[in-house]
Formats: C-alpha cells, structure tokens, sequence
C-alpha cells in the first residue's frame, strides 16, 4: 500500500471542496428529480378536480396540512431555482456565459433569483 | 482494418445514435416549459384554491385546457429525459438499469395519459 499511495486520485466528492459552480450543478439535478416525482402528483391534483368537489376536499386537506404545506414550499422552490437555473443552462447551449467570471456571476443571480421568486410567491400567498 | 469480431463490435463499442435527439428534445421541452411553467404558477397564484367552482371555470376555459395539455407532455417527456441521465450516471448494474429505464418510461407515459384523461374530463364534463 505504500507504494501506492502516491498514485494520483481523482477528486473523491466527500473530500473535494464544494463550490458554487458543482453545487449549483447538482442543485440542478436534485430539483429536477424532485420535479419528476411531483409529476406522479400532477394527475392526482387534476383527477380530484376531474372526480368532483369531494374529491377536490380531500386533496385541499391534505395540502393545507403541515406536510402539504412544506411539499409545496419544496416544490416552488424547485420549480424556480430549476427554471432559472435551466435558462442557465440554455444561454450556455448557445456557447455563451462559458467563461469562469460570467458562470459565478449568473450562478449567483440564480440563487438570489430563485429564492427572492420563492419568498414573494409565500407573501402573495399570505395577503391573498 | 477492424480485427475485431462481429460480435464484439455489435457488443457495445460505440454510441447507440440516440444521443443527439435526446439532448434536443430536452432542449425543446425545456424551451416549451419555461414559460408554461410561470403562466401556470402565475394562473394559480391569482385564483382562489379553495373555491372549486372557481378552478374548474378556470382549467375549462378553451385557452387553459390547450396550454395544460401542452405543458403535461411537455412535463412527463422532460422529466423522463432528465431521471434517465442520471439513472444512466448512477446505476452501474445493467440490470438494475433497465429495469428502472423501463419503469420510468411508464410511468412517465401513466403520468401524462392520466393527467390528459383529468383535462379532457374537466374540458368536456
């Protein structure tokens, strides 16, 4: 084992120090798997609204509770942080924002983005 | 000159000529769901959530039953793109791997026919 040691080693992720740029990334991806799963839940809220006023109650009491709440919370936030951070993403498809600069600052604006969108939607919720 | 055998070279060297459509269509969907997606919370943001009546006057107006059916396949075939990549980045056993290629397809597909049947039902009820 000795010898061996000083054989180079590819970046091990437990180890290899975050930054904004690979957490952001796999933000990406967390988000887009949550979003996936909640389409399992997309025909469930149009068939309550498609089987009737009863039906439409129980999936409400079910969203007004607190883990329906914090569902919701989650996936509002993913639905925003994914739609900014995918226009991202496309600007880069176009070969634009590539540089190290441009990608922290678009990644910063994005973060900012996603969470001002998120709190705004939770105080037009309130007041309305 | 090529010595491999033809067996080996039908065994997997090379891509299987998919990846190009894939990363379009993601792209495309993505591009279709962007706004969707905003009109969609923005629509619901404005309507009262506890008023039955009041979401299915909404969802049977012409406009909104077109632009839901649009974004639910929009929806089910970017989501099945996106879990396919990283269930091929993270499942090493081919096995394992189809298997869940296969489920997630159908369920994407169950997902999507369902959500059309709810519109449609709500369109026409």
């Amino acid at each position: 084992m000795a010898g061996r040691a000083k054989s180079p080693l590819s970046p091990h992720l437990q180890i290899y120090k975050p930054q904004l740029t690979s957490v952001l990334s796999i933000t990406h991806r967390g988000t887009g798997v949550l979003l996936a799963l909640a389409l399992l839940l997309l025909p469930y809220w149009l068939l309550s609204v498609a089987a009737g006023p009863e039906a439409y109650a129980v999936l409400l009491s079910h969203f007004s509770a607190w883990y329906g709440k914090l569902l919701l919370l989650g996936l509002l936030f993913s639905v925003y942080y994914h739609l900014c951070n995918g226009i991202r993403h496309l600007v880069w498809d176009l070969g634009l924002g590539l540089d190290l600069d441009t990608t922290y600052l678009t990644g910063y604006i994005v973060v900012f983005l996603s969470i001002l969108m998120t709190l705004a939607t939770c105080l037009w919720m309130r007041i309305s | 000159m090529n010595l491999a055998s033809p067996l080996a070279r039908v065994r997997g060297l090379g891509s299987a000529k998919q990846g190009t459509e894939h990363f379009w269509q993601q792209r495309v969907t993505a591009v279709l769901l962007a706004p969707l997606c905003l009109w969609l919370v923005i629509s619901l943001l404005g309507l009262d959530l506890e008023d039955y009546g009041a979401i299915v006057v909404w969802m049977r107006a012409p406009m909104n039953t077109v632009l839901l059916l649009i974004l639910v396949v929009a929806a089910c075939h970017h989501g099945q793109l996106g879990v396919q990549v990283v269930i091929e980045d993270y499942i090493h056993d081919d096995g394992q791997k189809v298997t869940s290629l296969i489920m997630v397809k159908f369920l994407a597909i169950v997902a999507g026919l369902a959500s059309i049947l709810a519109i449609l039902r709500v369109f026409l009820g």
